[in-house]
Order: C-alpha cells, then structure tokens, then sequence
C-alpha cells in the first residue's frame, strides 16, 4: 500500500522506533523565541547540556514585543527581561538571533519561510502552536512547550506518537472575492473547532493546487483552530517558485537533487487515510466569525438573506468581491444609501426582523441598548443576561424574553427546505455537535446515538431534552465525511 | 537529575486537603525565565500567617512534605514542582494526587508518594509527637517509614517512574542513551537539507 505525504515525511525522520513507544523524531529546523525558550535554556545550564545542533536552531523577538519604539528600552518589564534572556542565551549558547531592529526579524512563522528555511519534506518545531504554518510547504510542523523545547535544543530529537491522518479534499475553484481564511473557517464551523484533533490533516484538491504560498500558509496555520496536530500541501511548482533563490534556500547542484526530492512528496494513489472529507469550493461564501471560538462563523451572504440585505449581493450582475462585503468598516456598497453598517446587522441583528424593526434602529443606536451579550447564539437566558462573565443584567421572561428584546441571534423561523431560502443558521455550537479525534463512532454533526432525516438524509443532531424546535440543528451542504473502516494501526492506537 | 533511592528527611505536615496549584505557587510569581528561584512563592498565601507549619524554625530544613488528599490540582504549571524542589522538598506524600502534577514530578525527580489516608494520619500523628521528626522513603521498597518504627507502610509509585527516578533519567537522559542512534542519523542526512550557519 502506498503512503500519505505525512507518512512520506515522517518515516523520513525516524532515527529509532520500538513497538509499543514513540518513535523518536528527528527535527530539521528548531526555532526559538523570547518568551517559551528562557527556561528550556535554564534547564539546559543546570543540567550542564549544549544545544547540539546550533546550525538547525533560529531565533527571533516576535511574541511579547513592541512593534513601534523597538530602538527604545523596551516599557514592560516582563517582555524586557524576557528579550535580554533570549539575547544573553543566543549568546551562551551560540543560537542565530534576529532581535528587534534586524531586517530578518518577524514573526517566527514567517522568518523561516522568507528566509528559505522552511522548505518541502521538513520537520519542523517551535514554541508555539501556529507553527502548523510551515505545513503549506510540505513539511510535518506542529507547536511544541517548553520542556519539549529543552529536549530538542538538547537533542535535536523529539519522541512523538505517529498521529493519524486526514485528507481534506477541495474539489473545484474558489469562487472570486473567497478567500482561503474562508475556506479553513467554512471547515471550522462545519465540523467543529476539534473537527481536526489527533490528525495530521493534508489538504489538496484543485483549489488548493491553485492556491498561492501565502493563502496555503493561513490554512495551515489554521489547521490549529481545527484542533489538528499539523496541517500540510503537498509541495508543487508555486512552493518550489516561491523558495527559489532565497537566502537559505538550496542551490545549483544542490537545488536540483532537492526539487529532485521534494517532487516524490506526494501522496500515493493508493495511499489510505484515516479519514477523510470532501468539499466542494464552489459552496464557500465569504465568511464571518464572532463570539468567543473559531467554529462560531457562518456565510456572510447566507446570514442576511432573510432580510433582504446582503443577499442582493449576491444576485447575478450585483455580486461584489468578499473585501467589499467585508471592506471599509463593514459597509456594503448597497448599504450606503441606507446609511447602515451591514456587518454590525450580520451580527447584531436577527435576520427574520421585519421592517417595523428596522425602521426603530434606523433611528440610531440609540434605538437599541447594546450589550455584550448582544449576538452571542444559542444562549440561554441567564447567560445571554450577562451572568455568564461580564455585567449583570437582568431580563424578564427568562429565555423569551432574551430573544423578544433582540438580545439573542436566534432564527425563530428557519426556511423548511434547507437551502431554499439560502438562509444558514447562525445558532451552530460546533462543539456540541458530538464529540472528536480518536475513535470517532459517528460523523461529526450527529451526536451518539444520532439520527439522520428520513427524507434528506442529512445528519440530525438530536434534540436536547426539553428543548424546543429550534435546537434542531443539521449538517448539510456539500460536505462529506468519509471514514475508513479502522486499519489494524489505527484500531491498535 | 539526580538518583533517588532512599531519603531520609524532616517531615512537614500540611493539614489541607485539596491544594491547588495555584496554592503551592500563586500565578503572580510566574514571571520568572528561570527554573529555579521559586521557593519565595511557595504557599505564598499562607506564609504571612505566623503559625503556618513552614514558618515555624523547626520544619526550616523539611523535605518530606506530608498533605491531605488532592495534592496538585488545578492548573497545569510544573512551576509548582519546582517550587517544592526549590525549597528543598524531595518527596511529597498524599493519599491523591492530581494527574498533571504527577506525572510533572516524575519528569522533574520529585517523589510523589501516594500511601493510603490512614498512612498520611498516621505521619501527622507522628509528626505531633515528634516535632521535627523525620521520615524515611525507601524508593527501592517502595516504604515509607518513621525512624521510631511507629509507621511502616508502603506507598504507590508506577513502574517506569520509579525506574526514571532510582536511574536519575528524565526525559533527555532517556534520549541521550540513544545517541549512537541520533548521530547515524545525521550522517545519513542530505547536504542540501537547510542549515542556519554556515561553517
């Protein structure tokens, strides 16, 4: 049977591997910041151990930094202390270091791909969880703590189990104006912000192929809030472009017998993964988030559609790209006129309103008392009041009367047909579509014990007891979720 | 990290249950970017109080923290670890221990030593009487006893932390045994593989 990229990559860095332990990982390229490095390198002074590979180690000053007035002390005693340790240490212990100032300096999921470090086929490791970022190249990158940074300044090694892996497979372009932010959060939201945990995820299919590096790295480095160990892109002719003649990267004879290389860093035809889903790019819309986790967004242009907002948007001859919908302080070119802030309404204002509703908030803000709990979905009285954290508030009616005085975003009347009215519901909770990662006894959307509709086949959450119709909640559209039948490694993890 | 096979050491009651990490070492004496130095946070609520058993001259020198059931609970931070080892703590002995902290210990050589409730009664009851007293932990027995004789019990320790802990291996000990290996490996690996110095 042939291999997954992951499996490619990671069998290549096995130095030892014993049944019944984790193998031990060896790592190409170790970078280090201020703030997850001081006591890794304490703990090397007081064990008496070196870095052993200085030459496969890079750090620099991004996390808990200013970004203006770097050529001043830095205010903060915290930060200041930590800068001045990573500095002294670099020092000690002989660590490459762009600190605040240098041209090179940045963020540290950055500074390896514009140097040319991070390249195909790759480990990679940092302290730091978006360090999946370096995926997009076709390497296995994941974020690391602080202990584990010690072991591998000490060793160069890092003792792993093999996590299972996952294909996410976009079939078709994306739309124009659709971002790859919105492709990651459609995936976010669909299946969950744990959608993803346990699994080294590889996304690929035509929309990812037509992808630029840049767009790659924010869907890997968002592989995170999908709740993945790493996300990766098989390496193609737009990575090997993009690496070619920076400062780190390989050249003449050596350039050669790397492309060489990295162009074996495919998936094989035959390869199996653990699981898998497909999407259809066509389907995602621009996209937007809020409250308080990544798996709480939906379709920009699907939310408005009972109101007659930004749906027009949407119609042949009027479409307008995704920064317009999201561009100058939210405000949609057809709102202008109307003199309304149409992401503040995508948010705050319940898509079933009739115009009564909208004749009182044209009146201004004052029309409407604002509050924090205003469009957070799907929560109960007490909390949507506030006494869940911040201000207390209290609102008569329990419940009802949270939703009457427009304090929730719940859609009272969903279109019966989904998709007819392109309408979306706002009221997702990914993470009570049931649970995720290892074992997973159904697909995501159905709870245990779930069912599906007899009529459109569609996964059903069931109700929570004593809740009313509108906890229904379905996972519908053109994603699917395929699961292969567990392989003897997988049944035996 | 140092073998561990026996500790004979002062005991220090510490009659509460359910500490806390945040209790054993407060979240605002985390700023530090060294592993040693908190010994100044350690219980650092309950030092103001006089009568606290650490701030009475003859615990001064304790290493064998005796407390109730739950020890180590909340957040994750190992800071709590070596806030005890800082402070010169080299067993602790409950009747529970919360998951994360164990298995800290374990990695950083502390000794979590977890005996039954009647064995933790039986130590304070000692410690009453004898002030000061000591205690013995035999890792290698898996015992913990007083001098006197008056408290004889083993204590529970898995396997392979016992192990780490009697060969004084953490996890980069453990590693560095298989350095033969490690080395065969990067004499395997490709020459265009980046580096960031260059010789």
């Amino acid at each position: 049977m042939g291999k997954t990229l992951a499996e490619k990559v990671w069998d290549e860095h096995v130095v030892r591997s014993n049944p019944g332990e984790p193998d031990l990982l060896y790592i190409d390229l170790h970078l280090i910041h201020e703030v997850t490095s001081p006591q890794a390198f304490d703990g090397l002074r007081l064990a008496g151990r070196k870095v052993r590979r200085p030459d496969l180690t890079l750090a620099t000053e991004d996390h808990n930094v200013p970004t203006v007035d770097w050529d001043k002390p830095i205010a903060d005693p915290v930060s200041r202390t930590q800068v001045e340790t990573l500095r002294r240490n670099a020092e000690e212990f002989g660590v490459r270091l762009h600190p605040l100032g240098d041209v090179e300096q940045g963020i540290v999921h950055v500074v390896g791909p514009q140097l040319g470090l991070t390249q195909p086929g790759m480990t990679i490791v940092c302290g730091d969880s978006h360090t999946s970022t370096h995926g997009a190249f076709g390497s296995i990158a994941f974020g690391i703590g602080t202990s584990e940074v010690e072991h591998v300044l000490a060793t160069q090694t890092l003792p792993q189990a093999k996590p299972r892996t996952m294909a996410v497979t976009v079939n078709g372009s994306l739309p124009e104006g659709v971002t790859a932010k919105d492709l990651i959060l459609t995936l976010i939201s669909r299946t969950g912000t744990g959608g993803g945990q346990g699994y080294i995820v590889e996304y690929r299919g035509q929309a990812i192929e037509e992808l630029s590096m840049e767009a790659r790295m924010t869907i890997c480095n968002m592989s995170i809030e999908w709740g993945a160990k790493a996300g990766l892109i098989a390496p193609d002719q737009t990575t090997f472009d993009y690496i070619e003649g920076r400062p780190e990267a390989p050249k003449g004879a050596e350039w050669d017998a790397a492309v060489a290389h990295w162009r074996t860093l495919v998936t094989d035809d035959d390869a199996e993964f653990d699981e898998e889903i497909v999407l259809d790019a066509a389907d995602v819309t621009p996209f937007v988030t809020w409250g308080t986790n990544p798996g709480q967004g939906c379709a920009a242009g699907r939310l408005g559609a009972g109101a007659g907002g930004l749906r027009r948007a949407e119609r042949p001859g009027r479409r307008r790209e995704g920064a317009d919908l999201h561009g100058s302080r939210g405000r949609h070119p057809d709102a202008r006129d109307q003199g309304r802030h149409r992401l503040h309404r995508l948010l705050h204002q319940r898509p079933d309103r009739g115009p009564a509703r909208r004749r009182r908030r044209a009146r201004g803000p004052q029309g409407r008392r604002r509050h924090p709990a205003d469009g957070r979905a799907r929560l109960g009285a007490s909390a949507a009041a506030g006494r869940g954290g911040g201000p207390r508030r209290r609102v008569q009616g329990g419940r009802r009367g949270v939703a009457r005085r427009g304090l929730l975003d719940v859609p009272r009347h969903e279109p019966r047909h989904p998709g007819a009215g392109g309408a979306q519901r706002v009221d997702l909770q990914p993470q009570l579509r049931g649970p995720s990662g290892q074992g997973r006894p159904h697909a995501p959307g159905v709870a245990a014990g779930g069912r599906r509709d007899r009529r459109t086949g569609h996964a059903v959450v069931a109700r929570r007891p004593g809740a009313g119709h509108r906890d229904r909640r379905e996972l519908r559209g053109p994603l699917t979720w395929r699961s292969s039948p567990p392989t003897r490694e997988s049944a035996s993890r | 990290m140092e073998k561990f096979t026996t500790h004979q050491g002062v005991g220090v009651p510490l009659k509460r249950s359910n500490v806390d990490t945040d209790q054993i070492i407060p979240a605002v004496y985390l700023k530090r970017v060294t592993r040693t130095g908190f010994e100044d946070g350690l219980f650092a609520a309950w030092r103001n109080d006089p009568d606290f058993v650490l701030n009475q001259e003859r615990y001064r020198n304790g290493s064998v923290l005796v407390a109730g059931p739950d020890f180590g609970t909340g957040s994750s931070r190992e800071h709590a670890v070596w806030a005890l080892q800082n402070y010169g703590f080299k067993v602790v002995i409950s009747a529970r221990f919360a998951d994360i902290f164990r298995g800290n210990s374990g990695k950083a050589g502390l000794l979590a030593a977890q005996v039954d409730e009647k064995v933790v009664q039986a130590l304070w009851d000692y410690l009453d009487d004898n002030p000061g007293g000591e205690i013995v932990v035999d890792l290698e027995a898996r015992t913990v006893s007083t001098p006197d004789g008056s408290v004889q019990d083993s204590f529970d320790i898995d396997d392979y932390t016992r192990w780490r802990l009697l060969e004084g291996l953490d996890d980069i000990g453990i590693t560095l045994g298989h350095d033969a290996d490690i080395a065969a490996y990067e004499a395997k690996r490709p020459s265009w593989k980046p580096v960031t110095q260059h010789a």
